[in-house]
């Protein structure tokens, strides 16, 4: 292993970390001033760190590199990495103007910790890195969870996600352990060719199953995804945000990643009449439930955070099935979704927190003639829940037929998950009509008789729009992220 | 410069988005200076169009890497189509020329639905043609639910919820197609080409057609149709019955019907006396026929019987679709030509000229209002549409459920028989309806004994000159149809020759041969 090949290939994270402890000390420099303030100073160099993160990624040139195998760079990972960031710039964004903490140094230093762990995740390809990069993201977004300390609801969020989490860390670290048991390797190529022509062991089943579990809880997939609802309703609204985005994409980037390279040769098959023994039926089984589980759980919500946090759920069923496609389309096809996902999920959580600000409850009913108070907001928020619910041509049709396309090419037989598709669809019918509910509530009914326009933050409004535009952008023309998709995986 | 009939549209929507919210006046005459041009546009292309052609409108790469173009194109039964499009979104403008709520919001969400209509009609890549066909679904959504009247969200969220889940379907068949033929493009003329195993063509076309068919108002999935007409605002029931259910019979046409003929063959053996999908669809047109008809002979709400006479005529563009005979799919086009601008005609009178007046739509009340004589000019027109919906010589139904009912008497003559009933029926409740509504006697509802003095008439707004326009504009298309339809069958004839429909008609010669 070479430290100094290392090092460089680490220069983002350090970057980054470095932004997060410049973000403590000027809090702890400016203790006296007001909290938006240094909200503001704080957001600023955050951002600063982030973007300067991203510049080096962007000049650091196109050499593919491995270090050993414990860090890896490629063109894909180089982009996923720059996506991941952008989210936290997005994230700390939507933040500046909220007003749930005092402990502002802390809040945004977090953020960015969390950022680290995802940029780093996205990086590895060994257990090791794996499990400490899946870690330090947890930690950080546990305590994100955590931080509105006068809300019972937060902490009581937060409880929960960090016991389901620890629980599944655990089984995480089991799986990982039966897999350098079964190969005396760490690297995934290596665990891959050492497994190469055993075929499906039965403590290699065991892994797998473990590994699911572990990486099925990381992105809310049922039956995993108990902790969702109350995370998403509990946390701060920013904290929420970053759970559904930054943590979603690295996490299914990471799960694609780490099946089809570390599970290569049992991968089995979900074919209709055609089961095989693998991980690709087992991942079938989590995705058909989370689909089900998700939408009809989102039907039934009053509260637009827990419609969120099911409709996560479902959207968790349809990128579940992109990873269990393992071709090179459905990888670009995953991406593609979970970064379009993301985007429009922190737009939504924007617009919850603005309605959050105005009314102190974010009920579907408080959303009722938000088009008349903040007719922006609500048009922003119509493209996220349409693009959520799958409409030409937003991002979010194309990002489902995408992957769905790529599941009918894969395998050996074409349209063997016919079935999953079919079900997916359905799902994304039934979809449709929860996020309707929202929209209804916000352009057909009255809003509270004698209740003023509301006046939001320019900022906000800008980076709605701007959230709204990509949605729009990336839906007319997908080539632009594609491009990117595509080549950098084939 | 076709493809200019969907810009003129989402860039009107797109201005009126941002003018100022007190115009209203400003907003109607943006409205209908966009919705002219755009039937100006599709008239003048229609006029020098070269009957067999098909018009190459726009073609560019959109998505390489999936092989998707952003492929426009016109034969003669898009032109036909796109040419009721302009007509009916013109007079829908002209009559709700009233609306005064939210004025620049309605008219906003009306040309997004109207560019998302010509994009259908005129997409030559089957994925650009399902980008359009669900754009088309939120503007629906939002017209219902806010300008709408009687269970308005109830009747919006259903069509939604139908109209997407019939695009689920259409989604999974064009999908499934797509990686069959694996020739990574969307294009209707290649994949129209490509032999598809007839294993998968057997499921798949059930799956496509019945997915269009939701929209076209399919027995028995036609429920959404009744309560989404009554529910919508005038203009929005017009474009509802006028263009959006032909979305779903053009799709049938286009996409299953092309893609996969041989999902007509007949099954090994047959079920329930049915041999084969074909069977199955006329059977259902047919049924749609008469149920509708039935169903709106005994409707109490004048809208109502309206909207199930739609079902009952849009059975007749399915039975002539599954004919398979050029003059039955040819008169199954011109019937969704006749039926856009006679509906629309229908649900202008009830909609506009008599619910905004009377305020009822109960044709118990109307009855005893003498509306004859309140509102002689409605009456006229509605006893003209009525007489065109009956299929009267001389107006555009005749014509098309005429050809229909010749090419379904060559295909199955008992289905033709049961058609010719339904007709009979649909001249039984326009005539109950034309009595009822307008010729109602004034004096029932008095006592016989102190009949000396008639009732007061209602006082009644006069016709105004938008509708008048509208209605001149309807009848005059539907009569100039029905005298000469020569105007349309030229370019709709020649279409099935095109090599879009070549497969279906030499498996259906290969069939015929054995």
């Amino acid at each position: 292993m070479n430290y100094g090949e290392t090092f460089r290939l680490c220069i983002p994270e350090i970057i980054v970390v470095v932004a997060a402890l410049l973000v403590l000390l000027a809090d702890f420099t400016l203790r006296g001033l007001e909290v938006r303030i240094r909200f503001w100073i704080c957001g600023l160099v955050a951002s600063a760190g982030c973007v300067a993160a991203i510049a080096w990624i962007l000049l650091a040139g196109d050499s593919a590199a491995t270090s050993g195998g414990m860090v890896v760079s490629d063109a894909l990972v180089r982009f996923i990495q720059m996506a991941l960031l952008a989210f936290t710039v997005f994230t700390i964004l939507v933040s500046l103007e909220s007003e749930f903490t005092g402990h502002v140094g802390e809040y945004v230093t977090l953020i960015l910790l969390g950022a680290v762990g995802m940029i780093f995740l996205a990086a590895s390809e060994d257990l090791l890195t794996v499990f400490l990069s899946l870690e330090l993201t947890s930690l950080s977004l546990y305590i994100l969870t955590a931080f509105n300390k006068r809300s019972i609801r937060s902490a009581e969020a937060a409880l929960k996600y960090f016991l389901f989490g620890g629980m599944s860390a655990a089984f995480t670290l089991f799986g990982f352990s039966l897999l350098y048991g079964l190969s005396g390797q760490t690297n995934l190529h290596g665990i891959a060719a050492a497994l190469a022509g055993q075929g499906l062991d039965p403590l290699l089943a065991v892994a797998i199953v473990m590994v699911v579990i572990g990486f099925g809880f990381k992105v809310a997939a049922a039956p995993f995804h108990l902790w969702a609802p109350d995370a998403y309703q509990g946390a701060p609204t920013p904290s929420a945000a970053f759970i559904a985005s930054g943590s979603k994409l690295a996490s299914f980037f990471i799960f694609a990643k780490f099946m089809a390279i570390g599970f290569a040769g049992v991968e089995g098959s979900g074919a209709f009449q055609a089961f095989a023994p693998g991980w690709v039926p087992v991942i079938a089984a989590v995705a058909a439930l989370s689909i089900v589980a998700g939408n009809l759980g989102a039907i039934v919500q009053s509260s637009v955070r827990r419609l969120l946090a099911y409709s996560a759920i479902a959207h968790a069923g349809y990128m579940l099935i992109g990873v269990m496609s393992h071709n090179q389309d459905s990888l670009a096809a995953l991406l593609y979704y979970a970064i379009t996902y993301g985007l429009t999920v922190l737009g939504a959580f924007g617009v919850v927190a603005i309605v959050e600000r105005g009314t102190g409850e974010e009920q579907l009913s408080s959303f009722a003639g938000l088009s008349r108070r903040a007719p922006i907001v609500s048009f922003c928020m119509l493209i996220f829940m349409l693009s959520l619910a799958g409409i030409p041509p937003l991002a979010g049709f194309f990002g489902k037929f995408y992957v769905f396309a790529s599941a009918l090419k894969s395998g050996a037989s074409h349209l063997g998950l016919l079935w999953l598709v079919l079900l997916a669809l359905g799902g994304s019918a039934v979809s449709l009509y929860y996020y309707l509910q929202v929209l209804k509530q916000i352009y057909l009914s009255e809003p509270p008789p004698g209740s003023p326009a509301w006046t939001v933050p320019a900022l906000t409004q800008i980076v709605l729009c701007i959230l709204a535009g990509l949605i729009l952008l990336f839906g007319c023309a997908p080539e632009l992220l594609l491009r990117h998709l595509v080549l950098a995986g084939g | 410069m076709l493809a200019w009939t969907i810009y003129i549209s989402f860039l009107g929507a797109l201005v009126l988005a941002f003018l100022p919210k007190t115009n209203a006046r400003a907003a109607r005459i943006t409205a209908l200076i966009a919705a002219t041009a755009g039937l100006a546009v599709a008239l003048a292309q229609f006029i020098r169009f070269h009957p067999g052609d098909i018009l190459e409108v726009a073609r560019v790469p959109w998505i390489p890497t999936l092989g998707i173009e952003y492929h426009l194109g016109a034969d003669g039964i898009s032109l036909t189509l796109v040419l009721l499009t302009g007509l009916a979104s013109v007079a829908g403008i002209l009559f709700s020329w009233n609306i005064e709520y939210r004025t620049k919001e309605f008219f906003a969400c009306y040309l997004a639905l109207i560019g998302g209509v010509y994009g259908v009609f005129l997409s030559f890549d089957l994925f650009l043609l399902f980008v359009f066909y669900e754009i088309a679904i939120i503007p629906k959504y939002f017209l219902i639910a806010i300008w709408g009247s009687t269970r308005r969200e109830y009747g919006a969220m259903k069509l939604a919820l139908y109209s997407f889940t019939g695009s689920a379907m259409v989604l999974a068949g064009l999908i499934c197609a797509y990686v069959l033929a694996g020739a990574n493009t969307f294009d209707l003329m290649a994949l129209s080409r490509h032999p598809f195993p007839p294993g998968f063509q057997m499921w798949a076309f059930p799956l496509v057609f019945l997915g269009f068919g939701i929209l076209a108002g399919i027995w028995p999935l036609h429920t959404w149709a009744p309560t989404g007409h009554v529910a919508a605002p005038t203009a929005a029931s017009m474009l509802l019955a006028g263009v959006v259910m032909k979305l779903g019979a053009y799709g049938c046409l286009r996409v299953a019907m092309t893609l996969f003929p041989q999902g007509l063959d007949a099954w090994s053996s047959p079920i329930l006396g049915f041999g084969s999908w074909r069977d199955v669809l006329a059977a259902l047109a047919v049924i749609g026929i008469i149920y509708g008809a039935m169903v709106a002979l005994v409707q109490q709400a004048f809208k109502f019987v309206i909207g199930y006479s739609s079902v009952s005529h849009m059975g007749f563009v399915l039975l002539g679709m599954m004919t398979l005979n050029q003059i039955g799919l040819s008169g199954s086009v011109l019937q969704m030509f006749s039926h856009g601008i006679i509906a629309g005609l229908l649900f202008a009178v009830v909609g506009r000229m008599v619910y905004d007046r009377a305020h009822t739509r109960d044709l118990g009340k109307l009855e005893k209002m003498g509306l004859h004589r309140v509102i002689p000019f409605a009456a006229v027109t509605f006893v003209i549409a009525g007489a065109a919906s009956m299929g009267l010589p001389g107006f555009s139904g005749f014509v098309a459920e005429l050809q229909v009912l010749i090419g379904a008497w060559q295909a199955f003559p008992t289905m033709a028989v049961l058609a010719g009933f339904g007709i009979l029926v649909g001249v039984a409740y326009t005539w109950r309806a034309i009595q009822k509504a307008f010729f109602g006697d004034t004096n029932a509802a008095q006592p016989a004994s102190a009949g000396a003095d008639p009732a007061p008439l209602p006082r009644m707004d006069p016709i105004s000159i938008p509708e008048r326009l509208g209605a001149a504009l309807l009848i005059g298309v539907s009569l100039l149809v029905g005298i000469y339809p020569h105007v349309l069958l030229r370019v709709i004839v020649p279409s099935f020759d095109s090599p879009l429909f070549a497969r279906l008609f030499e498996w259906l010669r290969q069939r015929g041969a054995q």
